[in-house]
């Protein structure tokens, strides 16, 4: 299917905007502005635009502790997820979560997960509930190539396929498990071939590419819907920054000549040439594209700022459900 | 002596222990190529290849599964969890076999087993990483549990905890690496499971506290002093087996008593020290023992929350004042 041009640029938009919003995010943390970690996804932009450009605010996503992108391309507002950033009250969280914790539930965001592999399982229930919901309810699983070394992935292959679950299990594989190669991790750097043992669909996938992703998730989420079970996508991809970072930037260790052959093929400026390609997108369009992006992470930004903290009598507030 | 940082005493402690025992070897997420999410490990891979250095994928639960088989069957494992908190989804191994394997066999298998990492509040991590995992481990009979607080002991308990022949769970702190104290460059000085120390000697009250809080009622007592409170600071170190004949002296002689714990009070360590206390030393008591322990929530993330969890050195100072019925000068 050729995408309109109207869609193309919301999914650049979007693209860019998750760039953006975790190239601010690092110069946040650098500025003592935002706390704790942070865990960029510049560079694997395709695979949550892509991916996400197929589900509808109904379908379900569980995401990671690289999850602002995620949470972007389903549909969070850049503002709440800010000020969850800045620990302020207006946050998502209410400032309780931080960066590994942001969920937006009425997008269908179920939410980050700090622990690697926790969110296979959860994206199985949610996919249980759609099953039985009946309404046709997909759950897209994101999670990365060190978290398909966890029992939790082959617990949740296995459930997702015994019971044919709507769900569709998107591996992001950026070569790197925080800082190990993905050969530490896997005796065969094939994630996508631990879908024919447990029976469902394995699809490889140039995750820098939005257009390939956004292909392969159609046919995952239209098989879901139908009723026939889960699929496994596997995004190859890299991302461009360190792991993780808190106070500074870490120490780059990974080889030179590597990360500049991924950054050759960034998945921004790729889709940017398929559309200048088509005519479909005017050097004027593009900045304009950049320059509302910038202003909403300006916007962003003097949102979370204005937001108070948490009124510290509100540490016990949340424990429970009433 | 040397001075050096709690990461180069824990460095050293396993240097001279792999160098000391062929059967020792290190086993866990990024412990050789990347050297240790937290350096610990730092220069290992080098001296000692990785057959004794091992790299393992995300698999908290397998690769604590391969260090109790190994140990069962000789060897001298020394599993690194990049932190504590995700020992959570080795819990299984870790309570249904390498505590009980000793017992349940008979006494045929020893497991001669130390699991390792940072544990503990850290800086604005939030919920899922920031956890006092001691609690876990330490209600599970057949478990050792070690909480070093300082560089000396870092290396002294390290060592004895790889000497021993059963499972320690042995708890670092991540905001503790950095800190720096003399430490013994004798290869046979190891620190005795089950010793607590006297941080501080002082005769009005007695202050229970590890790792991070131990530090902050240091500083506690120190402003307490000028108004003539002298506290004393008892250090368990190990808290399973703990040390209560050194808590209880302590007690005897100051006739009062502050647990500080960081995690959630309930049914924690406080409880515990403070039952111990009330049934050994009654009649030397002249004030209930008192607890000063973090919410029972979550770690959230706002710094202002996260001090609102979290016992500080005014709470704690609050808590001794209160004991000794003391408001503000006495
Ligand atoms: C259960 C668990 N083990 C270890 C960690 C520490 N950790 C955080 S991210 C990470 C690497 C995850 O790699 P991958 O799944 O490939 O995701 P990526 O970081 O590459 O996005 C590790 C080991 C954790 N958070 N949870
Ligand atoms: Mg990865």
């Amino acid at each position: 299917m050729t995408l309109d041009k109207a869609r193309l640029v919301q999914m650049l938009r979007t693209m860019i905007l998750i760039r953006e919003f975790d190239e601010r995010a690092i110069q946040l943390r650098l500025a003592g502005k935002i706390y704790g970690t942070v865990h960029p996804y510049v560079g694997q932009e395709a695979v949550a635009v892509g991916v996400s450009a197929q589900l509808s605010v109904t379908d379900r996503v569980t995401s990671t502790h690289r999850g602002h992108g995620h949470c972007i391309a389903k549909g969070a507002d850049i503002r709440r997820m800010m000020a969850e950033l800045f620990g302020r009250v207006d946050g998502y969280c209410k400032g309780k979560g931080g960066s590994m914790h942001i969920a937006d539930f009425a997008v269908g965001m179920l939410g980050a997960n700090g622990i690697v592999g926790g969110g296979l399982p959860i994206a199985c229930g949610a996919a249980l509930a759609g099953q039985l919901e009946g309404k046709g309810a997909v759950t897209v699983c994101f999670f990365g190539d060190g978290a398909a070394a966890e029992g939790e992935f082959h617990e949740s292959l296995n459930i997702a396929s015994l019971w044919k679950l709507p769900i569709v299990f998107v591996c992001e594989n950026n070569q790197y498990a925080a800082n190990n190669p993905v050969g530490v991790q896997h005796p065969r750097v094939d994630i996508a071939a631990h879908a024919a043992p447990y029976d469902m669909p394995g699809v490889g996938v140039d995750g820098n590419d939005v257009l390939a992703v956004h292909a392969a998730t159609a046919d995952a989420v239209t098989r879901a819907r139908r009723g026939d079970g889960p699929s496994l996508l596997e995004c190859k991809t890299y991302r461009w920054h360190f792991h993780a970072m808190r106070a500074a930037r870490p120490p780059e260790t990974r080889p030179a000549e590597e990360i500049a052959s991924w950054k050759a093929g960034d998945p921004i400026a790729r889709l940017e040439q398929h559309m200048v390609g088509r005519a479909l997108l005017s050097p004027d369009e593009l900045r304009a594209i950049r320059d509302r992006v910038g202003a909403e992470l300006d916007e962003a930004v003097a949102f979370a700022e204005a937001s108070p903290f948490p009124d510290p009598k509100d540490l016990m507030a949340d424990m429970f459900a009433r | 002596m040397a001075v050096m940082t709690y990461r180069e005493a824990l460095n050293l402690a396993l240097r001279e222990e792999l160098t000391r025992d062929p059967n020792v070897f290190v086993i866990g997420e990024e412990v050789g190529l990347y050297e240790g999410a937290y350096k610990v490990t730092q220069g290992l891979l080098k001296e000692f290849g990785p057959k004794r250095i091992v790299d393992t994928p995300i698999a908290e639960s397998g690769f604590t599964g391969v260090g109790i088989g190994a140990a069962m069957v000789g060897l001298r494992p020394v599993v690194e969890m990049m932190t504590f908190n995700f020992a959570l989804l080795a819990l299984d191994q870790i309570v249904n076999s390498a505590a009980k394997l000793h017992y349940m066999s008979g006494g045929q298998y020893n497991v001669p087993l130390v699991i390792r990492g940072p544990g503990g509040p850290a800086h604005q991590l939030a919920a899922q990483h920031s956890q006092s995992m001691e609690v876990y481990f330490y209600h599970v009979p057949g478990l050792k549990v070690v909480r070093p607080s300082t560089p000396m002991d870092a290396k002294g308990l390290l060592k004895a905890a790889i000497r021993d022949d059963n499972p320690v769970i042995f708890i670092e702190s991540e905001t503790l690496y950095n800190v720096k104290g003399e430490v013994p460059e004798d290869p046979d000085f190891v620190i005795p499971l089950g010793q607590a120390v006297v941080r501080r000697e002082g005769t009005d009250v007695t202050v229970v506290a590890y790792m991070g809080m131990m530090y902050r009622a240091m500083e506690a007592a120190e402003e307490l002093a000028k108004d003539g409170i002298s506290v004393e600071i008892v250090d368990p170190r190990s808290l399973q087996p703990l040390d209560t004949a050194t808590i209880i002296g302590s007690v005897r002689k100051t006739h009062r008593a502050v647990v500080v714990e960081a995690g959630a009070g309930f049914a924690g360590m406080g409880s515990e020290i403070a039952t111990e206390i009330t049934e050994e030393a009654f009649d030397d008591l002249d004030a209930p023992v008192l607890r000063v322990t973090g919410a029972q929530a979550p770690m959230p993330y706002a710094r202002n929350l996260e001090r609102a969890k979290t016992p500080t050195k005014e709470k704690i100072a609050d808590a001794i004042r209160r004991v000794c019925y003391a408001n503000g000068s006495r």
